[in-house]
């Protein structure tokens, strides 16, 4: 990996702290830094995202993961139709999974739009994070200053994480700086918020580009660097997830500064949760299977979680009137 | 916590292995008349089964059986026919592929996983793909009338049992030849599995037969007069053994021998998956693969970060149980083969290279080496210039692409190479030099029945699979 040449190394502890933006750079200095990321090469990813697809994690160890999967949902409800009513209601799921086993972890956060989180949070108080979709969402087409307001708006409301869109527009053209600096922008308006940033790779289509965004949007400032919305499809895949990751493994052994990694869209089934987990364990290893540091960004993916948690308790499947619908 | 896999293991209830086994000599199995030996699991050096030696009166039975098959058979058969007979024993060999898979990683000592994913379809691959050439020799450019050679002899070695028996049985058939097979002596099981496939295909009796013994078993097949062609892969002392033996007889030969390849990585490759590729080089079937990428050339402005990179990929590699799912490093083949993986190895460290491996647990019975790095490994040592054919890679440096090739080629061997790099120009360049048979760009260890393979120098001649590998079986000579 090139070295951040332009840039004094941020020496910070493994943190839980909202992530800093790292010190102001040219964008000549950021346009040839990620000009001299090494390339990917796409069928080498692939190969490797399927092969490590193949692992076989049954037993004590699946019961492991599905729990794991289980607290690192981010439970999501993002359609014009959402009402207050909808969001309490998938607020209580988010607490108590499994109304019947109160053993079942909460999932990691509610994510809704910006307007339903005085909604969310009157149910879920702190006991889980209440992230909002925040900056144009989904297509980013905005102003700034409409962003900024945006964002404000859903931290003010009581959103403790906020997952913005990158301008996908300005990266393709190459207009990295613009890009950059929208990002540090929404930082400091995020306050104490953890800023998550969705990098849209299906509208970035290269995983080059998946690489260049994801560093990116690390070095201004991301606490989280996320896949999709899942508006667009493809969303979140084995091979961008791994490409995200050997990214945010990069930068730890650069900062030393650890950045979380949500997939979200696309992913419905506990055997495809699973393989994620198999992904961040052999490529970032498992200081990142935590929810701190690993998201799923899902709805009907908890439902499938629930079904087969319940499975490996009682030996045998329920059907899906056995797990709640929101 | 931390996310431990729980065992996983393929059952074996699916095989059923006889205690005892004979040769399979004109489609039936017939007892051998040698000292019989026994074959071990090398994961637990438990005995398998017992297996049978041909002697010298077996081989003849042998080698009759295939020239009557040929004579009133299968020479006469039209292509077609014959491409119908390996359509079938390809999708035999895809219906009982687990069977197959758990055999092979019982006798063999090989991941499951390689032999579900790699061994077992490549294998079917190859009787597929030359099913569709057996009746459109003509057009393969050999002439407008090619004509098979006659007998074959085969001999073929342990580290990919049933994929190398493909890759000798199937352009045999395909160009109407019949085939007398001799297995290496600690795999023969699936050899054997796959005499039970040629049956249950219907092969007509005597196209194929598979005899089972130790070196000298090959020694007599190999000189034995009324062979017409002989195709070996092996080490390459008993590769040139066999040259002299059949010199100044009018057998064919084909010869597929060691490797000491490089895998030269510029610093423009794609560094995340230049490491997969160097995994997948030298670890893959615990190194036990002819074109294995041995040599680890890097460039030296990348060298000491892409040693950390694969320093901490191998961290993550699993080595135990072969039939376990999630094992990634099976166990050595044989004693035999451990003992000069550990002499070498230790040749390594007298020499002055630097020696490297990720912590793992070694079982307690059974051959096991675990994956190993040298750096500072120059073109003088041992081990940059023996083929060592266990999971043991030297790391060399260059600077130029000039220095890079003059290393690559500096090697008795010449089977196959790597090149990473995202620059087009300089793959093509590189591979133009490089003289190996084999060239990887951006990748190592795929295999494709369509790509011919096959090496110069000590690494043999002769070239297998591909419209290319046809040519080995066929002749354009009217009578022969």
């Amino acid at each position: 990996m090139s070295s951040l040449d332009n840039q004094p190394l941020a020496n910070q502890p493994p943190t839980k702290q909202p992530h800093k933006t790292q010190s102001p750079t040219s964008h000549q200095g950021l346009h040839a830094f990620l000009a001299g990321l090494s390339g990917v090469d796409q069928v080498g990813a692939e190969a490797r995202a399927a092969a490590l697809g193949t692992r076989s994690i049954k037993k004590e160890s699946k019961m492991w993961a599905i729990d794991t999967a289980i607290s690192m949902v981010d439970l999501t409800t993002l359609e014009g139709a959402d009402t207050p009513g909808k969001v309490s209601a998938m607020c209580s799921k988010a607490l108590h999974p499994d109304p019947t086993d109160p053993t079942t972890p909460s999932v990691a956060a509610v994510c809704v739009y910006g307007d339903l989180v005085p909604a969310a949070r009157e149910v879920v108080g702190d006991r889980i994070h209440v992230a909002a979709v925040a900056t144009a969402f989904p297509s980013g087409r905005a102003s700034l200053d409409v962003k900024l307001l945006d964002t404000k708006d859903a931290v003010a409301a009581g959103a403790d994480e906020i997952d913005m869109v990158i301008d996908r527009g300005a990266f393709l053209t190459g207009n990295f700086g613009k890009v950059f600096e929208e990002i540090v922008a929404i930082k400091e308006a995020c306050g104490d918020a953890h800023l998550k940033v969705i990098l849209e790779t299906g509208e970035l289509k290269t995983l080059d580009n998946v690489r260049k965004a994801s560093w990116l949007a690390m070095k201004a400032g991301a606490d989280f660097i996320k896949t999709s919305t899942g508006k667009v499809a493809p969303a979140a895949t084995l091979p961008v997830t791994l490409v995200m990751l050997e990214a945010v493994r990069d930068y730890y052994a650069q900062t030393n500064t650890r950045i979380g990694v949500k997939a979200a869209g696309g992913i419905k089934t506990s055997k495809d949760a699973i393989k994620y987990l198999v992904l961040v364990n052999e490529t970032v290893g498992d200081a990142w299977l935590t929810p701190d540091l690993f998201r799923f960004g899902a709805s009907t993916l908890l439902n499938d979680l629930l079904q087969q948690r319940q499975k490996m308790l009682t030996g045998h499947y329920s059907g899906p009137d056995y797990v709640t619908i929101d | 916590m931390t996310f431990q896999y729980a065992p996983a293991p393929e059952s074996t209830a699916i095989v059923n292995i006889n205690s005892s086994n004979d040769l399979f000599i004109n489609g039936e199995f017939t007892p051998g008349h040698g000292a019989p030996f026994k074959t071990i699991n090398p994961a637990t050096e438990e005995v398998l089964a017992e297996i049978a030696q041909a002697n010298e009166e077996d081989v003849n039975a042998a080698v009759m059986a295939a020239r009557k098959a040929y004579d009133k058979s299968w020479s006469k058969m039209s292509g077609r026919d014959r491409g119908k007979y390996l359509f079938r024993i390809a999708r035999l060999i895809q219906e009982r592929s687990r069977e197959l898979a758990v055999l092979e990683t019982l006798d063999n000592g090989k991941p499951i996983r390689e032999s579900r994913d790699v061994d077992v379809p490549i294998a079917a691959a190859h009787f597929f793909y030359h099913a569709g050439w057996a009746d459109k020799l003509e057009f393969a450019g050999y002439g407008d009338n090619p004509r098979p050679l006659g007998v074959v002899a085969q001999v073929i070695p342990w580290n990919f049992p049933l994929l190398m028996l493909a890759w000798k049985i199937a352009p045999a058939l395909a160009t109407g030849n019949t085939v007398v097979l001799k297995p290496a002596e600690t795999t023969s099981l699936t050899a054997l599995l796959f005499a039970e496939i040629c049956q249950q295909a219907d092969l007509p009796p005597g196209v194929v037969n598979i005899i089972t013994g130790a070196g000298e078993t090959g020694r007599m097949l190999v000189e034995h007069p009324d062979v017409n062609k002989v195709a070996f892969t092996g080490s390459t002392a008993v590769g040139q053994a066999i040259q002299r033996q059949i010199a100044g007889t009018q057998k064919r030969l084909t010869l597929e021998l060691g490797g000491k390849a490089a895998n030269i990585v510029f610093d423009d490759a794609p560094i995340d998956q230049a490491v997969e590729g160097i995994v997948n080089g030298i670890y893959f079937n615990q190194g036990h693969v002819c074109c294995a990428g041995s040599r680890l050339l890097l460039q030296e402005s990348i060298a000491e970060q892409t040693i950390d990179s694969l320093k901490r990929r191998l961290q993550t590699l699993r080595l135990g149980d072969p039939l376990d799912k999630n094992t990634d490093i099976g166990a050595i083949n044989s004693r035999e083969q451990l003992n000069r993986i550990i002499d070498l190895t230790k040749s390594g460290e007298e020499e002055g290279a630097q020696r490297w491996s990720p912590d793992c647990v070694i079982p307690e019975k059974g051959f096991w080496f675990a994956p190993t790095v040298f750096t500072n490994v120059t073109q003088a040592h041992r081990i940059a210039r023996e083929e060592i054919f266990g999971p043991v890679l030297s790391v060399l440096t260059f600077r130029t692409p000039d220095e890079a090739i003059e290393k690559a080629n500096n090697t008795p061997y010449g089977l196959s190479a790597g090149i990473w790099t995202e620059k087009g120009s300089r793959i093509l360049a590189m591979a133009n030099k490089v003289r190996a048979g084999v060239v990887w760009a951006n990748t190592f260890n795929r295999f494709d029945p369509a790509s011919p393979f096959g090496g110069y120098k000590e690494s043999g001649f002769g070239r297998e699979g591909g419209v290319q590998g046809l040519g080995a079986y066929l002749t354009s000579e009217e009578s022969s």
